[in-house]
């Protein structure tokens, strides 16, 4: 630590040549930051505490098909459930079709289900009680300046409303917030409205749920209850299959994209290019030093220290870089996260992505820096004094 | 739009600097200067290996995820775009975003095959597909028996193979009207487990066969098609459709044929040509994997282009007596920016070529798979790096090159040629 000032002043002995280095490892890490940030994302989706506790019914031909609602009352008799709730698609987009909102016509006791949601007492009431309410995320209400009492038209991509018209109208009634951040974003930008209200009033729905939420008394038996679920309607025309929510959301996530092999292809071209980029700006920064290295030497430094500081400056050198970058791209994955809403699922950049990021940064620092390191250490005090 | 016209600017710009570089090398005594001062920086390359390669790999690694990712965006839009055609149209209820979200009862369906405009066949029949759109899970191929994925089924007729003439069965045969058999696109039997003829798939409670394979080049070949009747009586439909596609006598006839069913007052539906239809759905899509491709890129280039500009600092720094001496003999400054610039836009043309080459050779005609917007299954399409893109990446080579390049020329040029000399 004593000699930290001089490392740095080996660092910034050519502040062009530093500075630009850096900057390629600001964006290298950058980089890193927003594409861990989306993996993250995509494999934390659906991975909470209480997602383990419910179960997802939905039909067995596909996920567009629908269930019976008398359904309800029977997985309700299956031992092991403690609640049983259900929801449907609703397609909604705000003003533009492109701009989708997570919209789910749900049973009133749909938030029982999920206690990571949270509503104000009154507003839950008042959800209850009028027909065409709404509860909104409060990141989607920030997006589109949504306020309690607002009375808003929203389009529904899949059914039309009893005139035919795609567009309905909905009061915001209150505004759900997210207890856990981290796994729970998602639930900032949901839109739920009421399924009666949603039954009635489109000619093709007829009574029937999308799927089945079931929230078990025990999580061991997670697995039976789900078995005991589809034995119900084993050989109908409705057959089910049931999933813990942690399942099912993974299963989609995969279908979505193979996140995990697009982002270390790109992951792979860039730490390629910049091991050798910072390589490259070490083994110049030793080859330029020889000689104060060398006096370093004469002076009584050990060839152990002499090697531990170039080894220090290039951990630094990556340190820095790295440390800005990642700052960056927290910043930039709060912006997009803001702007576009749920469109991707990015994780904000927690904990476990930086403790990613420190190591990458420490290990590239050591790779890059150990031959000139090895270099200086075996400096020869004679020639290096010499110029030879 | 906006994007098609910077690139033709760009390349606009690339070759008519590079018909004047050229003309100006060979006419003029600076130019002549220009080139042995080239010819000297390019002969000492080898001995400044690190740091040229470290500006043609930086610059291959961008060339390289930039193309990768624009091919995929090309490669999804393009399977979606060949889907559809001028010359068909399809017929969906009102404000349906998409066929599998669209429903059509039995008395439209029978309406619709009546308006003008429809091609008839041999028999005077008009050429009419009404079509069931639904999803199916079925096991993934090399995943565990619980892993399953979604797969777009469609319940056809007769007139299906009408309207698609470009859609052929390479193994086994058709399917039987009535029957529980399903034939499936070969997209789709590489995605899920058992889609082989012979086999036997489980949908709901039923067992259905597999009796053959269909190949069509777009984005059928991710579905998996069986009886209209008979997928409309597992998924409880009864007679009502998804959506029908018709054949148009002729593309002009499409004004008329939609003219006339949104007239109708027994009907509420929208019309789009085919094209028109599939092209929208892949908008959104491919907007995206072009967006990303260009934000992952511009990082990636604004790193290279730091990298390049360090690289040649250190070299013209190295060079510097060397340059200094040539100031000294009477070369002129102009020669010397262009020599440090040629030599690096050669090192990024380089590198812009082999990350190009490295995209096509393992990017070309890999094949992605993704929920596709607007359907309900998984739609599988191939990368497509066209020359186009390599000329893309070829672009944004020679602008990191030429950004990288110019600092350092600049300083090269100014340096005071008696501190550069005295310089050790």
């Amino acid at each position: 630590m004593k000699y930290l000032h001089l490392i740095w002043a080996a660092l910034f002995r050519r502040k062009t040549r530093t500075i630009l280095t850096l900057v390629s490892i600001i964006a290298a890490f950058l980089l890193f930051g927003m594409l861990d940030a989306v993996r993250t994302g995509f494999d934390q989706a659906g991975n909470s505490a209480n997602g383990a506790e419910r179960l997802q019914t939905g039909s067995r031909l596909s996920f567009i098909q629908t269930l019976p609602q008398s359904l309800e009352a029977r997985i309700a008799q299956v031992p092991g459930v403690k609640m049983v709730t259900y929801a449907n698609w609703f397609g909604g987009a705000y003003q533009d079709p492109h701009n989708q909102v997570f919209s789910f016509a749900v049973e009133p006791n749909y938030l029982d289900l999920y206690p990571e949601m949270e509503v104000s007492p009154a507003e839950r009431k008042a959800f209850d009680d009028t027909r065409t309410g709404a509860l909104v995320g409060e990141k989607l209400a920030e997006r589109f300046h949504w306020k309690v009492g607002d009375k808003i038209p929203m389009q529904s991509t899949i059914f039309p409303n009893h005139e035919g018209s795609k567009n309905w109208t909905f009061d915001i009634v209150g505004i759900l917030h997210s207890k856990d951040k981290k796994a729970g974003g998602f639930y900032d930008q949901m839109f739920l409205l009421n399924w009666k209200y949603f039954d009635e009033t489109t000619p093709y729905n007829r009574g029937t749920v999308g799927w089945y939420v079931t929230r078990v008394t025990d999580v061991n038996q997670a697995d039976r209850v789900a078995k005991a679920i589809d034995a119900i309607s084993a050989n109908s025309d409705h057959e089910t299959r049931t999933q813990t929510e942690a399942a099912a959301t993974a299963s989609w996530m995969k279908q979505l994209a193979d996140i995990g092999l697009i982002v270390s292809s790109i992951m792979g071209a860039v730490f390629f290019t910049l091991l050798l980029l910072s390589g490259n700006t070490m083994m110049q920064a030793v080859r330029e030093r020889t000689s104060e290295l060398a006096v370093l030497k004469t002076i009584g430094f050990s060839s152990h220290s002499v090697l531990a500081m170039v080894l220090a400056e290039s951990v630094l050198l990556l340190l820095l870089g790295g440390v800005l970058g990642l700052g960056l791209a927290m910043l930039m994955v709060g912006g997009i996260q803001s702007k576009m809403g749920g469109a991707i699922p990015m994780a904000p950049l927690d904990a476990g992505i930086w403790t990613h990021g420190l190591l990458l940064m420490i290990a590239v620092g050591l790779l890059v820096g150990a031959l000139p390191a090895i270099r200086a250490m075996r400096l020869n005090i004679v020639d290096a004094l010499a110029g030879r | 739009m906006f994007l098609h016209f910077l690139m033709l600017l760009f390349s606009t710009l690339a070759l008519v600097s590079a018909v004047f570089l050229a003309i100006w090398m060979l006419l003029t005594r600076q130019g002549r200067q220009a080139v042995s001062i080239t010819s000297v920086g390019i002969s000492t390359l080898r001995q400044r290996l690190g740091m040229s390669s470290v500006i043609v790999v930086g610059i291959a690694g961008v060339v390289a995820v930039l193309v990768a990712l624009l091919a995929m965006s090309d490669g999804y839009r393009e399977t979606l775009n060949k889907t559809g055609s001028a010359d068909t149209a399809i017929v969906m209820r009102g404000a349906s975003a998409s066929e599998v979200m669209s429903v059509l009862d039995h008395d439209s369906v029978t309406l619709i095959p009546q308006a003008v405009g429809i091609a008839k066949d041999a028999k005077g029949q008009p050429i009419a597909s009404p079509e069931l759109v639904v999803a199916a899970n079925l096991p993934l191929k090399g995943g565990s028996a619980d892993d399953e994925g979604s797969v777009q089924l469609r319940g056809v007729g007769e007139q299906a193979w009408a309207v698609r003439p470009n859609l052929k069965i390479i193994e086994g045969r058709k399917f039987t009207p009535g029957m529980r058999e399903l034939i499936v696109g070969k997209g789709a039997a590489k995605q899920f487990a058992g889609l082989e003829p012979g086999h036997e798939i489980r949908l709901g409670s039923q067992m259905w066969t597999v009796v053959g394979v269909f190949a069509s080049g777009d984005a059928m070949d991710s579905e998996v098609w069986g009886d209209a009747g008979v997928v409309a009586d597992t998924y409880r439909r009864g007679s009502s459709r998804a959506s029908v596609t018709v054949k148009l006598a002729d593309p002009k006839a499409f004004d008329a044929f939609k003219t006339e069913l949104e007239a109708n007052p027994q009907l509420k539906v929208d019309v789009s040509t085919t094209l028109d239809y599939f092209s929208k759905q892949s908008e959104g899509m491919s907007t995206f994997l072009t967006v990303i491709g260009i934000v992952v890129g511009s990082i990636m280039a604004i790193g290279a282009i730091f990298g390049a500009l360090n690289c040649m600092f250190a070299a013209v720094a190295a060079r510097a007596r060397e340059i200094a001496t040539l100031r000294a003999i009477g070369f002129r400054g102009l020669p010397v920016v262009v020599a440090v610039m040629l030599e690096t836009m050669l090192l990024a043309l380089l590198g812009g070529l082999i990350g190009g080459v490295l995209a096509w050779l393992i990017f070309n005609g890999y094949s992605a798979s993704t929920l596709a917007a607007g359907t309900v299954g998984k739609l599988s399409f191939e990368l497509k790096v066209s020359a186009e893109l390599l000329w893309v990446g070829l672009l944004w080579a020679l602008t990191i090159g030429f950004i990288g390049g110019l600092f350092p020329a600049v300083r090269a040029a100014r340096l005071p040629v008696t501190t550069a000399l005295r310089e050790l």
